[in-house]
């Protein structure tokens, strides 16, 4: 299996990583190349087997659903590149 | 007593409480250690205020008679875990800035145990890489240099804490292992590297890379240390839902070098097409050290090993991915600079682009395109089928009786800092073959340097155990190293 051009614009896109177009070749080709690396998996018989979930068996632990923590805005925001009046800022958002 | 950094946790526990040396002196020796080492670019940012408050602390403590496990040993923390008020950024310019509010428990359970913090280490950005190349600080370098004086990586992704350790710039340091990333450093530099089981050792306040395959871990100089440091670091902890709910045991009275009848199996699936001669005979001289301890050796076979590898490179790019969505340019670290008119996917697009290096990149793109619609089963639900074909073989050894597995740690001795300059990525993924099998199947590994390639090199072998089987897997490792008798150390250069 190989990627074109335009599905490594389109992982990109996903991925919200910007890629300059004169890049999208070399791009394709790496991913590409992993791909191909992968493509070993389709060797092994796997008819019947579960697809492992947690590699330890063990149940996941429970606890009170209560409020166990929170009440520092300030740190939360201390690491924000733009924070403004106790809320995180981003660019202006317009749908 | 002089080149106190040279010192083992366990001798430096021992002079301390026998008054010997002061912490402050222990911690002094490491600083001036790590102010010379700038050429090895292990410690990335240094906390020598804290360290020697610590080290103070330290001493009061040992006086009052009050000393737990590891009081006033200094010791280096690498960058993959938060530190509260200390620059955390997992080697990536996405972080550049980013001091945490709070702790790792790892690191706290270390400052609870009395270890003194010297600074953060070196690594491949965000744990990703196999020669601690891919750092926004630099590379790191190994101590050690090969015959003809090239540089060689120390690596990866822990890099920076082997070569620390190696170079005694501190007597113990963490390191964290997804897919090799104790192991393959500790058997490049010539020291110990233990990986433990999924969830002995909390992932709360790591930075993330592949959650179902992290595990932190101990670096140092002696598998007893290795001991000591685990016991330190491990804790049941409520804030890890993946934490395992199983009480700590003293590592270091498990020590006893007696592992008669146990049985030791050697995958035969490992003996891979063109291993170096040197890595094979190494590989029969630890068979033949733990059968003069009295183990009985065993051929086994680990069928699905072969496939370790392109498994592990699908789960954790698509676990990468999804974890590293977090660095948005919103809440923490870097964000780009906009231009007029950008919008917030232009925001995001930006940052991350500008935030994450190259291999980086390429595996948070890997693990979108295999978690997206269409390619989700093809690709990461076969890959998770075959991790539980891989455990399946290991089940299947030690229910037949195994009690441990033997295996080279590595491909090779280390290599030219830059060799992998001009591979292809899957190259550079090939140094873990022998270490990803056992992060798949969440099992516990161990690397102990063993011998010497005909440059001089270290190798290591490492040893896999059974599950929350640290005690007796470090135990095996013990009577390794003590038949190996590895005392080389590099030649200081730096």
């Amino acid at each position: 299996m190989s990627i074109t051009e335009d599905e490594a614009r389109k992982v990109a896109h996903l991925a919200r990583i910007a890629v300059e177009d004169e890049a999208l070749p070399a791009l394709a080709r790496e991913l590409s190349g992993i791909l191909q690396f992968m493509e070993q998996l389709n060797e092994v018989d796997v008819e019947g087997v579960e697809p492992m979930t947690g590699v330890i068996p063990m149940r996941l632990k429970r606890r009170e659903d209560v409020v166990t923590t929170g009440g520092m805005p300030d740190k939360i925001l201390a690491n924000a590149p733009d924070a403004r009046e106790g809320f995180f800022a981003v660019p202006k958002v317009v749908e | 007593m002089s080149d106190l950094n040279t010192l083992t946790i366990a001798d430096a526990r021992d002079a301390l409480s026998g008054g010997e040396v002061t912490s402050v002196e222990l911690t002094e020796a490491c600083l001036g250690a790590i102010g010379a080492s700038g050429p090895l670019n292990a410690f990335v940012h240094g906390t020598p205020e804290k360290a020697m408050e610590m080290a103070r602390a330290a001493d009061a403590r040992i006086r009052a008679g009050d000393a737990v496990a590891m009081t006033g040993i200094p010791v280096g923390i690498k960058d993959v875990f938060c530190v509260k008020g200390v620059p955390s950024q997992a080697a990536s310019r996405i972080l550049e800035g980013f001091t945490p509010e709070y702790e790792s428990t790892v690191t706290q359970n270390l400052w609870n145990a009395g270890a003194v913090m010297l600074g953060k280490l070196n690594m491949d950005e965000f744990a990703m890489g196999s020669t601690n190349e891919a750092s926004c600080y630099g590379r790191a370098v190994n101590p050690w240099k090969a015959a003809d004086g090239q540089e060689l990586t120390p690596g990866g992704s822990s890099g920076g804490s082997a070569a620390a350790v190696a170079a005694d710039l501190c007597l113990g340091a963490t390191g964290t292992d997804t897919g090799g990333s104790i192991r393959q450093p500790a058997a490049f530099t010539g020291t110990v590297g233990l990986r433990p089981t999924y969830g002995r050792v909390s992932r709360w306040g790591v930075i993330a890379y592949a959650s179902s395959l992290d595990q932190a871990g101990p670096m140092t100089k002696t598998v007893r240390d290795a001991a000591i440091m685990l016991g330190a670091m491990a804790s049941v902890d409520p804030q890890d839902s993946t934490s395992a709910d199983l009480p700590v045991p003293d590592y270091e009275s498990l020590l006893t070098g007696d592992i008669r009848g146990k049985k030791i199996g050697i995958p035969r699936e490992y003996r891979i097409d063109g291993m170096p001669d040197d890595i094979a005979a190494l590989w029969d001289k630890g068979a033949d050290m733990l059968r003069n301890a009295g183990a009985e050796i065993v051929d086994i076979s680990l069928p699905h090993t072969k496939y370790a590898l392109p498994a592990y490179y699908v789960i954790a790019p698509a676990e990468a991915s999804s974890n590293l969505a977090r660095y948005d340019g919103v809440r923490y670290g870097r964000r780009a600079r906009l231009g007029h008119g950008d919008g917030i996917v232009e925001m995001y697009e930006k940052t991350r682009a500008e935030g994450f290096g190259p291999e980086v990149q390429r595996r948070i793109m890997i693990g979108t395109y295999v978690l997206s619609a269409g390619f989700y089963d093809a690709y990461y639900n076969r890959a998770r089928k075959v991790r539980a074909l891989i455990k399946r073989d290991f089940d299947t050894a030690y229910a037949d009786g195994i009690d441990a597995i033997l295996a080279p740690t590595t491909p090779s001795a280390a290599f030219a800092l830059g060799a992998m300059d001009n591979s292809d990525p899957v190259a550079m993924y090939l140094q873990d073959v022998f270490t990803v099998t056992l992060n798949l199947a969440g099992l516990p590994g161990i690397s102990v340097p063993v011998g010497q390639d005909k440059q001089g090199l270290p190798l290591g072998l490492q040893l896999i155990g059974r599950p929350f089987e640290e005690g007796e897997l470090l135990n095996q490792a013990l009577v390794l190293e003590r038949s190996a008798g590895f005392v080389a150390k590099p030649q200081r250069w730096w």
